[in-house]
């Protein structure tokens, strides 16, 4: 056993399967939405730095680069709440870990 | 002297010593000095970090960048958002839930105590007097205009509120403080971009039509600012991934109870700072087109005036006053803030973990976190008062070029990363310090534009890549079989906190 002084024993968590369940789904996300949003961020000042069609007048005198400086709000906006949805159910699982180990040690 | 003015600063300044007299009653032990006792709820804390970091530069400096240069200005209220899903998704909750009161706290958490709280201390400290230098040095020169108080009056009083609030009422205080300077800045700024909106029957798009017939098209696309586009790349990264290695905004997240808590927080924060970075496109062109360029160069020529002076057209003089108070709350809470992250930074990592070894009593640990936070204080007004007649706008971004060349790398290997060891964290921290630093001595900000040795003024597209070398060159090339042994540990208490504080 490497339990510490908290009489936890990281390793078998680190080792369960719902831990690796757990991991799986949260890095899956974490990776998907960081590229996402990178990507799209970087969008912005490349399109805008090396090209000229965002120029181009939508409504009125509004053009291209700014509706789409605009839309980085709503996207990190967006991006937040679906992290928040997705972060509130692997708090599920993560109480489901932590009765298991209750469960075990009484 | 504007007496209406002088009576908001007056109370401005008697309301946050009032909170931090409350707050000096509650704050008996470390945990409620460094971390606000972790009685901060959620949406408090969310409502403080947009205090935190919404600064005099982007409330007063981004308004008049976007009346002085049109869309360039505006792609910075845009790094500032997104960079808060950086903090959200990857670095918040495994944060709160491996750390007590510092950056570092995390990363002894599984490497060597010593030298990697040295490094980490030492990029903490550089980060926030760069930060703290550059908003005194504005402050001085904002309140000047304001309130007509010479410069170094200005520092010395700010300086001297700032080192009360951290000294007496710690992080309830500063957390407070930033409260009420959020709610009114926001105050502030909805009342100012209503009045402008109702000036154009609330049609965003007839002011951009209206900015085009008088500044030209040209005013609503890129390029007047910065004309190269790699420039603009590399201060997209600083801001994106710099934030995310503030160590002031990263310590706001030890004062909430849990990581649910700290996940909250981060979402108001989007909430607010994102409404309020929208609303700077309506002050800053509602400032072009109802004050005009002239006058606002003419009042300061780097455009910091935009927004009062907005205020003054729209509002008359209860309204410029008003706008002047929510400048003068903005600039005592950011840097309580950075005074507060930097004496944790020496006192908690350098002085009772490196020096004394943790064998220090609570009472002494108060202690010199308080002489900490003066002796910051004090260094900051002496730096600031130096450096008066000195064009230090450079040094926001080289602070943000540190967080994400220096810390965040090292944050992102140390918690994801199993074989990352204790001489990686050091090597990454100091080539990401040392070069950040370096690239900017040599770069235009200093050097004569034709004739820097680095052509960028903001250095994190190279310094970012140099600091992922580092982190990764030193982990490589030592082992460390103990921080792999502990990694377990480390990854399922970031992830579950399980066993967190």
């Amino acid at each position: 056993m490497t339990t510490d002084s908290h009489g936890i024993d990281w390793e078998q968590i680190a080792r369960s399967p719902e831990f690796r369940m757990l991991m799986k789904r949260k890095r899956r996300f974490m990776t998907w939405s960081v590229v996402f949003f990178s990507l799209y961020y970087f969008a912005l000042p490349v399109l805008t730095g090396y090209f000229r069609f965002l120029n181009t007048p939508v409504f009125g005198s509004m053009n291209g680069a700014y509706l789409f400086a605009l839309s980085q709000f709503f996207m990190a906006w967006v991006l937040a709440f679906l992290y928040i949805r997705h972060a509130n159910r692997m708090d599920r699982l993560i109480e489901e870990i932590i009765c298991k180990r209750k469960e075990k040690a009484s | 002297m504007n007496t209406v003015a002088f009576t908001l600063f007056a109370l401005i300044m008697l309301l946050t010593l009032g909170i931090t007299y409350w707050a000096s009653k509650r704050t008996q032990t470390t945990t409620d000095f460094y971390a606000a006792g972790r009685s901060i709820s959620g949406w408090q804390n969310g409502i403080a970090i947009s205090g935190d970091y919404m600064s005099a530069a982007s409330f007063l400096g981004i308004a008049g960048l976007i009346a002085l240069n049109g869309f360039d200005g505006f792609l910075y209220s845009v790094g500032w958002l997104v960079a808060y899903l950086v903090v959200l998704i990857v670095v918040a909750e495994p944060l709160r839930n491996t750390g007590r009161y510092t950056l570092a706290d995390m990363l002894a958490y599984r490497l060597k105590a010593k030298p990697v709280r040295s490094a980490a201390a030492l990029s903490t400290m550089a980060i926030s007097t760069f930060y703290m230098i550059a908003q005194l040095v504005g402050a001085g020169g904002i309140i000047k205009l304001l309130l007509g108080l010479q410069y170094e009056v200005s520092i010395i009083l700010i300086g001297v509120l700032m080192i009360l609030y951290v000294a007496f009422g710690g992080m309830l205080a500063t957390t407070w403080v930033q409260i009420i300077k959020a709610v009114l800045l926001m105050t502030g700024t909805i009342l100012l971009g209503l009045l402008v909106l109702s000036h154009f029957s609330f049609s965003i798009v007839e002011i951009f039509n209206q900015v085009s017939a008088k500044y030209g098209q040209s005013f609503l696309e890129p390029g007047k600012l910065y004309k190269n586009p790699l420039d603009n790349l590399s201060l997209g990264l600083a801001l994106l991934a710099g934030t995310a290695g503030l160590p002031h905004i990263l310590i706001r997240f030890y004062t909430v109870p849990n990581a649910k808590e700290a996940r909250t927080s981060v979402a108001w924060a989007m909430v607010i700072i994102g409404s309020f970075y929208i609303m700077t496109t309506f002050l800053g062109f509602g400032a072009a087109l109802l004050v005009g360029q002239e006058k606002i160069k003419a009042a300061d020529k780097a455009g910091n005036m935009a927004a009062p002076l907005l205020a003054d057209a729209l509002g008359g003089n209860f309204f410029l006053a008003f706008i002047s108070a929510v400048a003068f709350a903005t600039i005592l809470a950011v840097v309580a803030g950075l005074v507060i992250s930097a004496a944790g930074a020496f006192a908690h990592d350098f002085y009772f973990n490196v020096l004394r070894g943790g064998q220090v009593t609570e009472r002494e640990q108060m202690r010199v976190a308080k002489w900490a936070s003066i002796g910051v204080g004090v260094v900051a007004i002496i730096l600031a008062l130096l450096a008066k007649e000195q064009n230090v706008a450079f040094l926001v971004a080289l602070a943000f070029a540190v967080a994400a060349s220096a810390n965040l790398p090292v944050i992102v290997f140390s918690l994801f990363w199993k074989r990352f060891n204790t001489t990686g964290a050091v090597s990454g921290i100091l080539t990401g310090l040392i070069s950040s630093i370096l690239l900017v001595l040599v770069s235009p900000n200093l050097m004569e534009p034709d004739q820097a040795l680095f052509p960028l003024k903001n250095p994190a597209i190279l310094s970012v890549p140099l600091g992922m070398l580092g982190a990764v060159l030193g982990t490589l090339l030592s082992r460390e079989p103990e921080a792999e042994r502990n990694f377990n540990e480390l990854y399922v208490r970031s992830q579950t906190g399980i066993g967190a504080e």
